[in-house]
This record gives structure tokens, sequence and C-alpha cells, in this order.
């Protein structure tokens, strides 16, 4: 596996990949404030951005760099690390595959992550104080002589640096025989899903060795299997609803007051198959990658490979809107399965008012949609392209009629430039976009609050 | 003949990409196996589709195309699952050779070799040729063949697997 030593060129070339791999981001997430942005990436690690609190009244000055809202990292650490499943042979990786925070409940922030096999949930405290004056030791900790102590003071707490501190509180483990997919935090507090491709786990956040399994699609006769699960989420306000997807590109709501085990769905949600666009690689492009609630609880955004669609909860004959992401890539279809970029799976997010939504695609590009014009945009990051502060240019991939000056044909895509990973601030027009190992966040200066779009 | 050209084509990748997923780091990839041989089944169809119009007119594909057919038939109301899949697409293979051939495959008892078939011992025109038993209208009995046999064995070489492997050994082997 590319331990090719014919050249030295090769090596190096092998090394610097291998070294840029594990700094590929693999999600990104905001915590319910918007305040800390959470990175994991596929080498483990988790990194947490802290928003710099903004001065007051200076929202048209030009600001210090620092003093203007930005993320600064707030810290780093290694959640998972390469594992080895000794009965089965398989090396599990440490990609972090999802990040989702807990809401907060007191001075410490709680997230969970989770890779293929194990979910952990981690506490993020800040200690600014440290006591001093103690009666038995001495500065530096030495156990004092006894005999030289003549009295008794109180320990006084004297601010020192900042320190943030990690620590992992539970870890959740053997819960799943596939590989996990997703994570979602129930409004409840106390309980979590876990999804993998076959079945779906809740969990109690205090209880690490036991978990109910509230949906099994596990055929009696694996030759049998025809879908699986592909992401799954709690309702954003019902605790008793969440909705999986599947490979087959369909959504089940599901009520768990109906059953203990939710394989009967309450609702399904499916959109009868054009015949007309059938291809060889129909079911490869119908997977749904991603699906999320919006804030409101009534509708539900999924993603498969060429669009991005809104699903009302009232109505599961079909979507209620369909966006197109790249829909010239329907007729190159072939070599996006030859060279793997058809498996690709994007995510999607909704604004804080669930009046636009967000999707990534090929050559470091972005869609953004506003659901009442129903119009695209294509934006790009690429830091080439854009300096700190620099207005964002809408960008076009040219697909006929008229070429304008900057429009990028569809054969000069780059399609190792993959937006998979991004997140929108709770409240705010901020954006996190994960581009391979690269984060970048755009902040709306027009229209900094959502509520005024 | 382009379309079955293709066909071919995809589903050559796609034995080729399940086989090189094997090594991947983290294991099998169920949906990525699972929406590969979705793929594969879509292109037999396809390519059995493309085969078997008059158009085409190949008298010594008739007989075979015809098992085929039957075989086919008899499995598409059924939901096949993606074992049977790798096997009919062998099957296709052998529909481009000569009779005896086929009825060498399908006469043999189920066997499976231990080695595992890389892509350059694999046949050179196409899809490698698996002897395996084929029973008409009792097509759910088709055994897991060489693909997924080699995933119970990716792990560990240990023994011959003559009898068939239950899926569900492979899959959570993996």
């Amino acid at each position: 596996m590319g331990e090719d030593a014919e050249s030295p060129k090769i090596n190096h070339t092998f090394l610097r990949d291998y070294v840029t791999e594990a700094d590929v981001i693999s999600t990104v997430e905001f915590n319910q404030t918007g305040d800390l942005l959470a990175t994991g990436d596929k080498g483990g690690r988790v990194v947490i951005f802290q928003r710099e609190t903004e001065l007051k009244g200076e929202s048209e000055e030009a600001c210090e760099v620092g003093d203007s809202g930005e993320y600064n990292v707030y810290s780093t650490f290694q959640s998972h690390e390469p594992d080895f499943d000794y009965l089965k042979s398989l090396e599990i990786e440490e990609k972090i595959n999802k990040i989702r925070w807990l809401p907060q409940q007191n001075a410490a922030h709680f997230l969970l992550s989770t890779n293929d096999k194990t979910v952990k949930l981690w506490k993020v405290s800040e200690r600014d104080k440290r006591p001093e004056g103690y009666n038995l030791k001495d500065e530096e900790g030495r156990i004092k002589d006894v005999s030289t102590i003549t009295s008794l003071r109180v320990p006084v707490l004297k601010p020192t640096d900042l320190m943030v501190e990690v620590r992992p509180r539970r870890v959740f483990a053997n819960g799943h025989t596939y590989h996990i997919n997703s994570i979602s935090v129930n409004s409840d507090g106390e309980t979590y899903l876990s999804a993998d491709d076959l079945r779906i786990n809740m969990w109690h956040l205090d209880i690490t060795d036991r978990s109910f399994n509230i949906v099994d699609i596990k055929p009696a006769n694996m030759e049998d299997l025809t879908e699986v699960i592909t992401a799954a989420e709690f309702h954003p306000h019902h605790c008793h609803l969440f909705v999986y997807s599947s490979s087959k590109g369909t959504l089940r709501l599901c009520d768990m007051r109906a059953s203990a085990l939710c394989d009967k769905h309450t609702k399904l949600f499916e959109e009868p198959e054009d015949p007309g666009s059938r291809s060889f690689f129909s079911e490869i492009i119908s997977s749904v990658s991603d699906v999320k609630f919006s804030h409101s609880g009534r509708y539900l955004l999924t993603r498969d490979y060429l669009t991005a669609k809104v699903w009302d909860l009232n109505m599961d004959k079909g979507p209620v809107e369909t966006y197109q992401v790249h829909e010239y890539l329907r007729s190159k279809l072939c070599s996006l399965y030859e060279n793997d970029c058809i498996f690709d799976k994007f995510e999607c997010v909704w604004n804080s008012s669930d009046s636009v939504i967000m999707t990534g695609a090929y050559n470091s590009f972005f869609r953004m949609f506003d659901r009442e014009t129903g119009r695209g945009v294509t934006l790009e990051a690429w830091r080439e392209n854009s300096k700190p502060r620099a207005v964002l240019r809408t960008r076009r991939v040219y697909t006929g009629g008229k070429r304008r000056r900057g429009d990028v044909g569809v054969d000069s895509l780059d399609f190792t430039k993959k937006i998979l990973h991004m997140a929108w601030h709770p409240a705010e027009n901020i954006i996190a976009i994960a581009a391979t190992n690269n984060l970048y966040i755009f902040q709306d200066r027009v229209n900094p609050d959502a509520q005024t779009q | 003949m382009e379309v079955s050209a293709e066909a071919k084509r995809i589903m050559v990748v796609a034995l080729g990409k399940l086989y090189s997923s094997r090594t991947q780091r983290g294991g099998l990839r169920l949906h990525r196996s699972l929406l590969l041989t979705l793929v594969m089944k879509s292109a037999r169809d396809i390519y059995h589709a493309a085969q078997t119009t008059p158009a085409e007119g190949m008298e010594e594909d008739q007989q075979p195309s015809e098992v085929e057919m039957t075989t086919e038939t008899s499995d598409t109301p059924e939901l096949q699952g993606p074992a049977s899949l790798p096997l009919m697409a062998a099957d296709a293979d052998v529909q481009g050779r000569t009779q005896n051939q086929e009825n060498t495959c399908l006469s043999g008892p189920p066997h499976h070799t231990r080695k595992r078939r890389g892509k350059a011992t694999a046949e050179p025109d196409f899809l490698p040729c698996k002897k395996a038993k084929l029973e008409y209208g009792t097509a759910q009995q088709l055994i897991v063949t060489s693909v997924l046999v080699d995933y119970a064995n990716c792990s560990s070489e240990l023994g011959p697997s003559p009898s068939p492997i239950p899926l569900q050994t492979v899959i959570a082997a993996c």
C-alpha cells in the first residue's frame, strides 16, 4: 500500500500525503450558543475554537484583529486513537465521524465525539484560578516540615493564566458491530442515539454499559440486504421522535412511544423514482448522505449525490422543494464512479431561521439556496482566491449559453477538492466550511443576524 | 453493443473496488459494498437485456442466454441479495464461452478457491469464472461466491470453506 520504494520521490510523496491525511477535517459543529466551534479530523483529534467576545458598539467600524468576533483555537485534544479488533483482525480507524455538543448546564462544556465504533463524552472546562497559601505544602508543592509551621492561614484563590482542560467523562464502547455514521443528542438532555449501518442504539448519557436498540434493519439472511442506514437525528423538540435515512433514498420517522423497537416506521418519506432518469448509477446517487431537521422541527433537509431536498413532515409523498446542487455532473457519473467520487457523502445544513440551506460540492465550491426565491448561489472556499475580510465572490460553473469571465468549465473542476463538512451558526450568519485540512469561517457583515434577512 | 460494453466495464470496476476495499483501513464498508453490488446488479441486468435482443443474433449464445433468462426470471421476483450477483456476473462471462465450460461450472460441486483471485490472475477479458452450483427454480440457494467468500477469508486464511458461508458470518467477519 504505497510502499513502493523505487525512487526517493515516490517515498516523499507518500509521506507528505500520509501526514496530510491525518489533518483532513471530518466533522464540524457549532455548540448551541455558537461561541464554540469543534472540528474533528481523520487523525482522531478534536480542535475547539472559541469566538472572541466583540467589543460593544463597533459593528461598522474597522476592527482590530482578535476583537471582531473571530474564532481562535481554544483547545486541542486527542479524542480517539487507532484501535484494533482482535477478533475480526480489523483496524478501527481513529477518524472522528461526528461531534455533537450537549446543551450547556453549568460552566463546563460537554461534547460527544465518535469514531467508527466508540462514542466518547468529553468535558471541557476552564481553570483560571488556583489556590495559594497552603499550610502543609510550600510554593513548589513540597511537604513542609511540620515543626516550621507556626500559624494557620486559609488558602486564597489567585488568578492564573487561563487553562482549558479536557477530560473524558464517559466511553460508550461495544455498542456497534457496524460503522457508526451518526450521533444525535435528544432534546430531553439525558439521552442520545448512535446509528450504524444497520442499527440505531439509544444511550443514557450517564450509563456506559448498556444501550437500547431502537432500530434494527439487519435481515435474518444477510444475502437479503438491500439497504443500510445512512444518517439519523432526533427531533429538535419532541424527544420521542427521530428520523433516519437510508441508502435507498427513503426517510423514516419513528415514534418511540409506539413500541420499544422502532423497526416499523411511523412515517415513510419516499419520492417515486423517475423512470426516465434511470441509469446504472441510480441507486448510488439516490442514497441519502445526510438528514437534518429544521430548527422549527417542521421540515427535513436531505442530501443525495446530485440534489438537496426539503421535506415537510406532514407530507410523505415527496419533497416539497428540490435543489439541484450540481446537475452538470449527471452526464459524468461513469467517471465519478471510477474515481470513487460518486461515493462522497456531502452534508447539508439549515441557517438559523430555516430560510436558507447550504451544502457542499467539488472544486472547493459550496452552494446556498434561498428557500423563498428558490435561487442558488455558488461560493468558493479557497485560500488563494480570498484574503481575510475579502468579500466572497459568487462563482459559476459553465454549463452552456453565454460564458462569463470567471466561469469554470465542468471538465476543469477539481474533484479532489470537495466540501463535505460544514456548519452554520445557530443564531447568526456565520458559517464554518471544512475544505480538506483547512477550516474557513465566513461571516455575513451586511446581515449578521438571520432575522434581518 | 455500447451499452453492454459499458455494463461489462462497470461490473469489472465494481469487482475491482470490492476486492481492493478489503485492504482498506477500517475494514469492510458495508454501505459502499452494498452500493457496488447494486451497481453490478444494474449493469448485469442491462448487460443481459442488451445481449438477449434479437438484433444481437449470436447463435452460440442462444442456449446459454436462455439459461440465463430462466435463471433470471426465477430469481428476479425474489429479492436476490448481493450474494448472488457476482455469480450472475460470472455467468455472463460464461455466456461468451463454450457451452461445455458452462456445464462444467454448473455441474461441479461448489468449490471456492482459498486463493484470492486478484485482477492479475483473473480472466483476461472479463470476470473470473467461478465454479458454482446453479439450481434452476431454487435460485435462493445460490451460494455465496468467491467475492464474498473472500470477505470471510480476508481476516484469516484458516482452512478451506467448501460449504456455503452464511453471509451473516461473512459480514460479521468484516
